[in-house]
């Protein structure tokens, strides 16, 4: 939006004619603007106002509710609900890990080695989205069943054993478990990873690995020196279109997870569908809200790359 | 591009999994985006706004607020419902029954499968209703409890007996008098759910299941149990198992089943809570044994021969859907009319003998077994003595009871 503000008026056609275009280009900006911002006041600060409002008040179906600047709430609601906050963060940031430790190697592939076969392995990255997130989410339940190959593969070389000691899983059986949880986000948040990533691997010249050659860097130097530190972009815009999403999804959790892994999603959608305690989700959601804010302030300083991104 | 499917789902998983998971995942995910883009904006909104926020009291009006009744002039009604709970014809597009009341009456019916969930559906409503405006909607199906809360707020009209000679003649006695509606003066069941206990019988391998303590205790079970996210139905079995009556319980009963269910839940006996979904994990076998309703295990049996259901001696908790009037509805009448319509006994055969629940009328056994013999014998679609001697509805609540109840069952499942 900065651009646009910033974009020079229109050049005057003619001498002569000096006024009407000046006028014109004075307010051309903020005309373009307005769909912009009806657009955020309407869809963002209003409901944000009415959630912040929603926050702090206090009653009940019955008898109403009215801003009381009960801001107990928000103590309360975390004092209540730390554990799911927590889970969520360890959950979405496995998630994020995973995904990177998956998707950087698929999309240097695709940048530099899939020659003719690129367009055909982007294409099954995004296929998936083909199909509805529920479907895709439900497939694990079939891939991860109790009586299915996979757990008895794992079982047989006894990865269960191990995991189960982690806590990850329990008994022989990974569906209900924190496992399953990380792996249905993992899956499903992967193509955000593989596609920012991609495009700004795909924008490195690859010159600069010929020179990093000529310069006797190992591949392994010209990736640490050359490649990985030119597609930070890609690594950090990948990394928060991952943990963002899945630290507010509750889907996952629902479908794949058990008592023990619900995340703070399921508690917002159920203080607020269920228990009808509206201030409490809202407050909810405002918590979550600050603290993936500041995490993410904190982590965008720390890679240095606010110019970047 | 053909639609993949993990698993080959019948149609009633399906229903299920649509019905319990539809619940609009797109705008949490988005509005999280959202929030971390540019959740700077907040500070601008001004603390000054908030306070000008606040919902006003739900509107008090005993009986409901009735508009203008514009049923003679407008041959038609709104009907909303819930999935897969009406009868189809073989072209899926056709339901035998409501095009029969057409037929007959002239009243076009505008047939709504818009409801998934009741907290969800009570959500969408909410607004319209508490503004005392016009839903669009002239009947619709809610289960009980729900039922309940709209006719305390006021947002339900009153029926009027006179349109309704059938429904008033053959309701059958066991749902004639719930507490949350005495006589039914303003709801009429559309179904009767009945909740029972559903196992597979290859998964369980020869252990057997006869009471919610078998599924809380056998420790063969561990990590194959499932109850229902539904705080009722779940709280109200256990209740029974400990010899409590769900119609009559007080708090310490109830807090005395909570920790029943927390020791299941702590020690990993119980694998899930579950929506309707537990019907894939059911045929599956990754769930042993659960809390079902059994008009799905009804349909469930005809395709897995493995699963099946008991009824505990403890007994089974009872509740139904039912058909009610919102206020400022505009074509009332109609809506009255197509209640006693169902009431019929024919009618209510047709419609008993395709979704398999459990059917809330009376003398409708002739019709039923002219079309499907099998079902006119089956207890828990036309419920005996004996079965209805065993069947157990949970007390309505207060509002106050509503939220601390929910609240501690939510703990219990996780969240």
């Amino acid at each position: 939006m900065s651009t646009l503000t910033e974009a020079p008026p229109p050049p005057s056609p003619t001498v002569t004619d000096k006024k009407a275009p000046r006028r014109r280009g004075r307010f051309t900006p903020y005309w373009l603007l307005l769909p912009g911002m009806l657009w955020l006041i309407v869809f963002f600060a209003l409901p944000m106002i009415y959630q912040a409002s929603t926050s702090v008040q206090t009653g009940s179906l019955e008898e109403g509710y009215r801003v009381t600047w009960h801001f107990a709430t928000y103590w309360h609601a975390l004092a209540d609900y730390w554990p799911q906050f927590l889970r969520s963060v360890a959950y979405a940031a496995s998630a994020t890990v995973l995904c990177l430790l998956l998707g950087y190697p698929l999309a240097y592939l695709i940048a530099f080695r899939a020659g003719r076969w690129r367009n055909l392995i982007m294409i099954l990255v995004i296929a998936p989205f083909f199909t509805s997130f529920l479907i895709r989410t439900l497939a694990w339940k079939t891939i991860l069943a109790d009586g299915g190959p996979v757990v008895g593969a794992l079982n047989t070389l006894h990865v269960l054993d191990v995991t189960s000691w982690l806590g990850w899983t329990a008994g022989d059986r990974v569906l209900a478990t924190p496992l399953a949880v990380v792996c249905g986000l993992t899956y499903n948040f992967l193509p955000f990873m593989i596609l920012p990533l991609y495009t700004s691997l795909e924008r490195i010249d690859g010159r600069l690995h010929e020179a990093a050659g000529d310069l006797y860097a190992k591949p392994w130097t010209t990736f640490r020196k050359v490649t990985f530190p030119l597609s930070m972009p890609g690594v950090v815009s990948g990394t928060l279109l991952t943990f963002i999403p899945a630290a507010g999804d509750y889907v996952n959790a629902e479908l794949l997870g058990s008592t023990d892994t619900r995340m703070i999603g399921n508690v917002i959608q159920t203080q607020f569908l269920r228990i009808l305690d509206y201030p409490t989700a809202a407050a909810l959601s405002f918590i979550l809200m600050a603290a993936i804010l500041l995490m993410v302030t904190v982590y965008i300083r720390r890679s240095g790359t606010e110019d970047l991104v | 591009m053909e639609q993949y499917e993990p698993d080959r789902l019948n149609p009633v998983q399906r229903a299920a999994v649509r019905r319990s998971l539809r619940n609009g995942r797109a705008s949490l995910t988005r509005r999280s985006l959202l929030r971390a883009s540019a959740g700077g904006a907040l500070t601008v909104g001004g603390l000054g706004a908030l306070s000008a926020c606040g919902i006003p009291a739900a509107g008090k009006t005993e009986g409901g607020t009735s508009a203008e009744d514009h049923s003679a002039k407008e041959k038609t009604v709104h009907f909303s419902n819930w999935t897969e709970y009406m009868d189809v014809d073989d072209s899926g597009k056709h339901h035998p029954t409501l095009d029969a009341f057409t037929e007959r009456t002239g009243i076009s019916v505008k047939y709504t499968e818009d409801i998934n969930d009741n907290n969800e559906f009570f959500g969408k409503i909410k607004p319209q209703l508490a503004a005392g405006q016009d839903t669009g909607r002239d009947l619709m199906v809610l289960t009980d409890w729900l039922a309940a809360r709209l006719i305390r707020l006021g947002w339900v009209q009153k029926l009027d007996p006179s349109n309704l000679p059938h429904a008033y003649a053959n309701l059958s006695s066991q749902f004639r008098t719930p507490d949350w509606d005495p006589g039914r003066a303003y709801s009429y069941p559309w179904q009767g759910i009945a909740t029972v206990i559903a196992f597979n019988r290859k998964a369980l391998d020869g252990i057997e299941v006869r009471s919610v303590s078998d599924l809380l205790d056998n420790p063969k079970l561990k990590g194959r149990v499932g109850f229902l996210t539904e705080m009722r139905d779940s709280m109200g079995m256990t209740l029974l198992d400990m010899g409590k009556d769900p119609g009559r319980f007080t708090d310490d009963d109830y807090d005395a089943a909570v920790a029943r269910l927390q020791k299941g839940v702590d020690k990993g006996q119980i694998r899930r809570f579950t929506g309707n979904d537990y019907t894939s994990d059911l045929t599956k076998g990754d769930l042993a044994a659960c809390l079902a309703w059994a008009g799905d295990v009804v349909q469930l049996k005809a395709d897995s021969p493995d699963v099946d259901f008991i009824i505990p001696d403890s007994g089974y908790m009872t509740s139904s859907d039912n058909l009610v009037i919102p206020s400022k509805a505009r074509h009332k009448t109609n809506a009255e009319r197509l209640i006693d319509y169902y009431y019929e006994p024919q009618a209510a055969a047709e419609l008993a003998a395709y979704i398999n629940y459990v059917c809330p009328v009376d003398g409708v056994k002739d019709e039923l077994a002219k079309i499907d013999e099998d079902a006119a014998s089956n207890p828990l679609i036309l419920p005996d003595k004996a079965m209805q001697a065993k069947s157990h509805a949970f007390r309505s609540l207060s509002q106050k009871e509503e939220t601390t109840y929910e609240e501690k069952f939510a703990k219990l499942t996780g969240a």
